[in-house]
């Protein structure tokens, strides 16, 4: 594929702020020996130079669609680097401390297009929701039952005292009484809702396409930071 | 330069942006306008053979410049080269204008700058950074001067 590998080179290297940069090693492929290299994280491109004063990389990583993950090396402070698909490349790379791993693991995790993207839309729809004025606020509702996520009440209308299902104390708490009148499965009442979305948000980050790659992104995270924990217990 | 392309292969199936079939003409001299089947992803514009599944090419479209060709036509060309340009032939003056408004908005740079932009109005209404729910305020990228190299 024709790359227009001049302007890569020049985003590479022009004066504008980078977002991390710093030597770390790179494995060279599966059995081949680690490569000591400068790094250059700009935007979602992860370019590597042979030292600092290079005008032109050696490469480039592409990280799109990329997660980042702690790695068990022979290397102090390696992570890896990994693309999702059949012959797809792992990059294995390690740092030179502990502190600059973590700080280029959470640069990388969050170095993607598609994140920066879903946190723009995010903020713009919180600022459109702003300007828009305040929220008018929810209706009161003659019983405090609480609503499913998509605005539909749970529980029947029917008062507890049609319910044929006997209710032996009388429960003041409103999901135990909404179970016995709608005759509801039974069971603990349902977890706190997460804060409410604004209704007005057809292309907000959470519909339907883009919650899966929120939830992979967030994902992405956890995985690390469990990994990092994982690996402190393990130590004495 | 070394790059990962299978994984940039990979990207171009990827949903498109935009899509579409348009003319293009490479930036060499003599070269002539070709049908593409042009498809913006992320920060890339790919262009296929209007049959093939495989990119002929891709742009990075970082420190780029659109300029609107008449007639309903727009050119490619980096900040290091301004006369070198890519050039593409839309349908329709109106399919021109929407290519050039997506790709103008389409480089991690400009989304960056928006970012920027969306968190300084937001805190000034609020007093409070809409970042910290994100636990990404303090992110070198996305803050006003930036890391230096």
């Amino acid at each position: 594929m024709k790359l227009n590998e001049r302007s890569l080179a020049f985003y590479a290297t022009c004066d504008a702020p980078v977002d991390n940069a710093g030597f770390l090693y790179k494995k060279g492929g599966r059995h081949a020996a680690y490569h000591r290299r400068w790094f250059v994280l700009r935007g979602n491109m992860l370019f590597y130079f042979e030292d600092p004063a290079s005008r032109e990389p050696v490469g480039v990583i592409i990280l799109e669609g990329c997660t980042v993950e702690l790695v068990e090396a022979a290397e102090e402070f390696a992570f890896a680097v990994r693309f999702a698909g059949a012959r797809a490349r792992t990059y294995v790379l390690a740092a030179e401390s502990q502190a600059a791993m973590e700080g280029w693991v959470k640069a990388l995790s969050r170095a993607s297009f598609d994140y920066l993207r879903l946190v723009v839309r995010e903020l713009e729809q919180q600022l459109a929701a702003m300007r828009a004025g305040d929220c008018p606020p929810p209706p009161r509702r003659p019983r405090t039952l609480p609503p499913k996520e998509n605005g539909c009440a749970v529980w029947s209308a029917e008062p507890p005292a049609a319910s044929p299902a006997p209710n032996p104390a009388p429960s003041s708490a409103p999901s135990s009484a909404g179970a016995s009148a709608a005759g509801s499965r039974p069971g603990p009442a349902p977890p706190p809702l997460p804060p409410r979305r604004r209704a007005s948000a057809p292309n907000g980050p959470l519909c339907a396409g883009s919650f899966a790659r929120l939830h992979e992104l967030y994902g992405q995270e956890v995985r690390a930071l469990r990994s990092q924990w994982l690996r402190s217990r393990a130590q004495p | 330069m070394r790059y990962n392309e299978k994984e940039l292969q990979a990207l171009s199936r990827q949903p498109a942006e935009l899509a579409a079939e348009l003319g293009m003409r490479g930036p060499k001299k003599g070269s002539v306008l070709k049908r593409r089947l042009v498809k913006l992803v992320v920060n890339f514009l790919f262009y296929f053979r209007t049959d093939e599944a495989e990119p002929v090419g891709a742009l990075l479209l970082e420190r780029c410049r659109v300029t609107q060709e008449e007639p309903s036509g727009f050119s490619i060309s980096f900040l290091e080269d301004p006369e070198r340009k890519y050039h593409f032939a839309c349908g329709s003056e109106a399919q021109c204008q929407e290519w050039m408004g997506a790709l103008r908005r389409a480089s991690y740079e400009f989304m960056r700058r928006s970012l920027i932009f969306y968190r300084n109005e937001i805190q000034k209404m609020t007093g409070k950074d809409p970042l910290e729910q994100f636990g990404i305020s303090e992110e070198a990228r996305f803050q006003l001067g930036g890391l230096k190299a």
